[in-house]
């Protein structure tokens, strides 16, 4: 007959040889998210994106348009030609303008005022194309000046609660022929499209993921994507019909995983496979 | 004319580290655009690297190699403020040349 403290150290035996054997698989077997973030490490060091950076750059102070101005009047939020920490504070709301704006559709409306292109045919205009590359270009350099910065929006107005709202009612919208929603892929841990972690974007996803890692230069097609770009191809994937370029959806939806994503590292501009 | 490369150059030990990002298309010429016509070839062709004006490497490129480039080497004895300078041509005979001072 056996004394229970003997059993109980059997037990203890047991279950440490068990963790033992636990421990020695997990070091063995590399997930495939490691292999993806080892391949992602290894290609930071030529990351394309500075190419972008160094056009958007170029491109922000060079005088250009119908009224041969530069962009360097332009106010993203934090006064007229402040650039730094502008990005990790979009989408907000423009008094000038009177509603909530990203990047992109503030812009456009720089583009327009100071330098007199037409914003509306720009938004028409399909991404890398003309004028479009050259706001992906700019988004790309102003957003790489925020990086390391965090993600902060502000909800303080009215209207940009109402946008926070508006984003949150989209993103759990379902629809379109295959019933999806933002929400179907984006808001449960551990789910995967294909070999590619999906982020959980009801919640900040942490430092440099989901929306704290765009804009992103996209090695497989060669190809800078912004934020507009990103939600574009998000409405594809549903086989929802395509949003206009910079229209009140795709900044809500900006503005809700923004907000969501608060002290959030941006590495933006990131690379991706 | 073709946008700059971005070199940085970075001694290590008795050598630098040279990296370039390249700005090109790269087209394969086995590409179809949306109407259906073959996209024409476009790639870098030779590419120069000179330490001082004295030519340390050159290197044959062909239509394999990936949209917006990127090269890494190395140059022995290379130190700080020595010139690396990098220039490429492609098929069209379109050319670029930039240059770095090794830090």
């Amino acid at each position: 007959m056996s004394h229970p403290s003997d059993a109980t150290a059997l037990k203890t035996i047991l279950i440490a040889s068990a963790m033992l054997a636990s421990l020695a698989a997990g070091a063995q077997t590399k997930s495939t998210a490691d292999g993806i973030a080892e391949y992602r490490k290894m290609l930071e060091d030529g990351n394309p994106a500075e190419l972008f950076e160094a056009k958007g750059e170029a491109l922000w102070k060079q005088r250009r348009g119908p009224k041969n101005a530069s962009l360097e009047q332009c106010d993203l939020g934090k006064g007229p030609g402040v650039v730094k920490g502008a990005w990790v504070e979009m989408p907000r709301h423009f008094a000038d303008t009177g509603r909530v704006q990203d990047l992109e559709s503030r812009l456009l409306t720089c583009m327009e005022t100071l330098q007199g292109f037409n914003a509306a045919e720009i938004a028409k205009t399909p991404f890398g194309r003309g004028e479009q590359s050259n706001v992906t270009a700019l988004a790309t350099w102003i957003a790489g000046s925020s990086r390391g910065m965090k993600f902060n929006l502000p909800q303080g107005h009215a209207e940009e609660r109402r946008s926070y709202e508006l984003g949150k009612r989209a993103f759990f919208f379902r629809g379109g022929p295959m019933d999806f929603s933002c929400a179907t892929c984006h808001s449960e841990e551990g789910k995967r499209i294909r070999l590619q972690d999906l982020p959980v974007l009801t919640k900040n996803p942490g430092d440099g993921l989901g929306f704290a890692a765009w804009p992103a230069y996209r090695v497989s097609n060669g190809e800078m994507w912004s934020m507009q770009l990103r939600l574009n191809d998000c409405f594809r994937q549903q086989r929802f019909p395509f949003p206009g370029f910079a229209s009140e959806a795709t900044i809500a939806l900006g503005s809700y995983m923004g907000v969501n994503a608060k002290g959030a590292v941006s590495i933006a501009p990131a690379i991706k496979r | 004319m073709a946008d700059p490369m971005r070199i940085r150059a970075q001694v290590a030990g008795d050598k630098a580290t040279v990296r370039v990002l390249m700005s090109h298309e790269m087209e394969t010429g086995q590409r179809k655009d949306s109407a259906g016509k073959t996209i024409p070839a476009w790639f870098i062709q030779d590419v120069t690297a000179q330490h001082n004006g004295k030519t340390v490497m050159t290197a044959q490129w062909g239509p394999a190699v990936s949209k917006n480039p990127f090269l890494q080497f190395n140059v022995k004895g290379a130190k700080v403020g020595d010139k690396i300078t990098i220039s490429w041509v492609d098929n069209k005979g379109e050319k670029r040349s930039d240059e770095a001072v090794v830090s």
